[in-house]
């Protein structure tokens, strides 16, 4: 350190980048390359996106709670997709399930949830003054909008959007005679799925970097908040499994466009043979799954790291097994991998093969119960502060356990066979991942607003939000199970034509339709918190939720660079909550054991004659880097 | 000023864990996901195989003599990192220019590969075993012109200075790129010979 900062060059370098030149109005709100903006942009884009996805499940869910309704009034906003006699045309309907499929799990959970928070908290909290490329981290917004823009622009096209469902199996992908949605909707799907993918291997290649080499003095792996690994381990799921999904996706590219056979075997369309010889549908499933299962992990991860976090600092105590959490999650990404073809138990693979994938299927539950249990124990005896933010990370945990535990029963080989592709299946991952996870979206919001804009939400209206979606989403959800059991397909667009569906459940789906509306009614008590506190809210003040980690240390508005001066060094791990002995219920993890004499451990006094060591360590410090 | 930078990058690199220049770390994150994208594709190649109705071909000879370049490539890559190492810029800069050269033929031979496995009646549509060809190569090559735009820069700045015995990341940016280029083709080509 001494020969660091005694070196004038560095010093001038240092006070230079104090004053950094006003940039441009696009420079700094539009193409922008400060972690910050950019997580803001992909927070707006999120809840525009879950705005549509959520409106679309509506409009299915209409149809299939009540197959009789007549839904002219929606034909100002669906014009022809609504025929004749006043019903959703069938192709549409397809379209609808597979952009919401698409749009949730890609644009909200993947994009608005890790877009958002990595960005924002990943310097903020392992004390960086931005991204390792801030070029890079903006090109990957853009991908991301462009992706976004041709997405959106697929549902106004004459044909209609993708509708083979989320997964686009081939061969009904694969071939544009098949299906209107299979036309140019697919092709659209396929290029803006490509353009996403660059967009999150730029954003991960970032996170990771961003982990890895910019952290501050003191700043060890062990000492890491749980956010920071869960974003971590998310972006090593992506930066592996996303190439196969791109590699999935160009072989089906070169099926559609370029009569290739990797998909496609002997086949007939409409009394016609096609050309097509040797190719393999499972093929596909195989490649898409290996992306498709770590993706619902990149999903959930980050919202479970979130609400370590925020269940922690609200409870007023020390996360419960730190390391038994990062335990878990690093078994939860290992496992992420191997576990693929649980999805495809019934495309006639060999049942040895199957049982194995079910073994290490199952075993996933230790490590998601051993954080299910973190999360209880924390909890317990806690002094806890219901926050909005802690309510719904508290629901969090509810809907991981409840959707979990259908989980173990999915990942069952033999019960597969008959819940296969039924609603109980669509029940278990809204709840596990779905619900989860946007929950953890939710919470993340509430928790760091005032980090994000210097202002508070209003906590009454949270409140509200909580329980009518808490609510809302089990009683959506809840009831479908039942209908899954009872053999219900999912992705059907009525139930009104076969012996098995037609007299049962129509007043159990028209529940859940209703159910649906009114929690799609409850998030825009969300959207008006979050409009008017942004102009309206109460401010806030520097650490509004005395918690330890060292985004609370940078100014209210953290401007350029984050820290004014040097990047504060770090000491101690971020859950020194109630820690006995000491004055307030909180120790920021850049507060020195030496100066809290009073509520050390007998060996973190051993440690403070290493806090020399700690300041005098190489600052990652960017802005004393050339660059 | 640039040395008076980098003697300070000297004190303080030992002392921090785990920590190497950042660019340098998205470059090796960049190769990992390119690993998993032909990772992909060759595992998909296996599968597929192992299903039958798989068309048995030669491999046309050229894709050996194409090795043999992007191998000598290589060398010529790290005989322009020796070069900058010692300040000799003329080296530096003749050296990457074969590299560049040598990475057009490989490119050029490539494309003879094609146009041998079409007198060969083996095309890209028809049976995958045929396809997987084509992608492979043409997957590979797509890499390998973005090599050779990271070439051109790394060119560029052979030629303004900005690559000298102290400021050899981009360099060795490119060397790693331009390594693994060929290494993955090493991988390709012996995966196309052994399980065709």
């Amino acid at each position: 350190m001494a020969t660091v900062s005694a070196n004038p060059a560095i010093v001038a370098h240092a006070t230079e980048h104090d004053h950094h030149e006003p940039q441009s109005f696009w420079r700094k709100y539009i193409f922008s390359e400060d972690h910050k903006t950019i997580a803001k942009q992909y927070l707006i884009s999120g809840i525009l996106w879950s705005i549509i996805g959520i409106s679309l499940s509506v409009m299915f869910r209409l149809q299939l709670g009540f197959p009789n309704l007549k839904l002219g009034f929606l034909r100002p906003v669906l014009g022809s997709w609504i025929n004749e006699t006043d019903k959703l045309d069938p192709d549409f309907y397809l379209a609808l399930v597979t952009m919401h499929g698409t749009i949730m799990v890609f644009f909200v959970l993947t994009a608005g949830l890790s877009g958002t928070f990595s960005n924002f908290l990943i310097p903020l909290q392992v004390g960086a003054r931005d991204m390792a490329s801030g070029f890079l981290n903006m090109l990957s917004y853009w991908f991301f909008f462009i992706a976004s823009v041709v997405m959106f622009s697929s549902m106004f096209i004459e044909t209609g959007p993708a509708a083979g469902g989320w997964v686009i199996y081939p061969p009904l992908s694969a071939l544009p005679q098949a299906h209107k949605g299979s036309e140019l909707g697919m092709t659209l799907w396929l290029i803006s799925m490509a353009l996403f993918i660059v967009s999150q291997l730029l954003g991960g290649i970032n996170y990771i970097t961003t982990v890895i080499n910019l952290r501050t003095r003191g700043m060890s792996f062990s000492k890491l908040p749980l956010t920071i690994w869960a974003f971590l381990l998310t972006a090593i799921l992506g930066l592996i499994s996303f190439p196969v999904l791109l590699s999935a996706a160009l072989l089906l590219i070169f099926d559609r466009s370029f009569g290739t056979s990797f998909y496609l075997s002997e086949i007939y369309i409409k009394g016609e043979a096609l050309p097509n010889v040797g190719g393999s549908p499972i093929l596909f499933q195989h490649l898409f799954w290996f992306l498709g299962h770590p993706e619902v992990y990149i999903v959930i991860l980050p919202a479970l790291g979130m609400t370590s976090e925020i269940i922690a600092t609200n409870a007023r105590k020390p996360i419960f097994g730190y390391r038994a959490m990062i335990a878990s999650m690093m078994g939860i990404a290992f496992l992420a991998f191997i576990v693929w073809a649980h999805h495809m138990f019934v495309t006639g693979m060999n049942p040895f093969l199957g049982s194995i994938f079910m073994f290490l299927t199952l075993i996933i539950a230790v490590p998601s119960a051993v954080k299910a249990f973190n999360y209880i124990t924390t909890l317990w005896r806690g002094n806890i502060r219901f926050t909005p933010a802690m309510l719904f990370s508290i629901g969090l945990v509810s809907f991981f356990i409840s959707g979990g535990i259908t989980g173990l029963i999915l990942g069952n080989s033999a019960l597969d066979i008959q819940l296969h592709d039924t609603y109980f299946v669509v029940a278990h991952f809204h709840l596990v991942m779905g619900a989860a996870s946007a929950f953890g979206l939710l919470a993340g919001v509430y928790h760091w607003f005032p980090k994000m804009f210097g202002r508070m939400l209003d906590e009454k209206l949270g409140y509200v939000h909580f329980w009518l979606t808490f609510i809302g989403i089990y009683l959506v959800f809840f009831p479908m199970h039942y209908v899954g059991i009872a053999g219900f397909p999912r992705r059907y667009y009525a139930f009104t034509s076969y012996d098995f569906t037609k007299n049962i459940f129509a007043d159990m789906n028209a529940f859940i339709s209703l159910a649906a509306i009114f929690t799609f009614a409850a998030q825009w008590v969300f959207i008006y918190n979050f409009v008017n506190s942004l102009i309206r809210g109460k401010r806030a003040t520097q650490n509004p939720w005395k918690s330890n980690t060292l985004e609370w240390t940078t100014p209210i508005i953290p401007g350029h660079g984050n820290w004014v001066g040097e990047i504060p060094a770090v000491y101690r791990w971020p859950y020194d909550y109630s820690k006995p002995g000491a004055k307030d219920d909180f120790i920021p993890q850049n507060v020195p054991y030496s100066q809290t004499p009073e509520s050390n451990l007998p060996h973190e006094n051993e440690l403070i004659s290493l806090e020399s060591e700690i300041e005098a360590q190489n600052l990652n410090d960017q802005f004393k880097q050339p660059h | 000023m640039s040395e008076l930078v980098n003697d300070i990058s000297i004190v303080e690199e030992p002392q921090e864990t785990l920590s190497m220049n950042p660019r340098k770390f998205i470059m090796w994150l960049f190769v990992v996901s390119i690993i998993m994208l032909f990772a992909a594709m060759t595992s998909a190649y296996l599968v597929r195989r192992a299903e039958g109705n798989w068309l048995e071909y030669d491999i046309p000879s050229i894709f050996s003599y194409s090795t043999i370049v992007l191998v000598v490539s290589s060398l010529t890559m790290h005989w322009a990192y020796l070069a900058a190492k010692k300040d000799n810029f003329t080296g530096l800069r003749i050296a990457i220019t074969i590299t560049f050269v040598l990475g057009a033929v490989f490119l050029y031979m490539q494309f003879q590969g094609w146009v041998n496995l079409v007198n060969e009646n083996v095309f890209f549509v028809g049976n995958p075993a045929g396809s997987f060809m084509y992608i492979f190569t043409g997957l590979h090559g797509f890499h390998l012109i973005s090599g050779l735009v990271v070439l051109i820069f790394a060119l560029v700045a052979s030629f303004r200075f900005r690559i000298h015995a102290k400021s050899l990341n981009q360099l060795e940016i490119a060397a790693t790129y331009w390594h693994f280029l060929d290494i993955l083709w090493l991988y390709l080509f012996f995966f196309l010979v052994y399980f065709h």
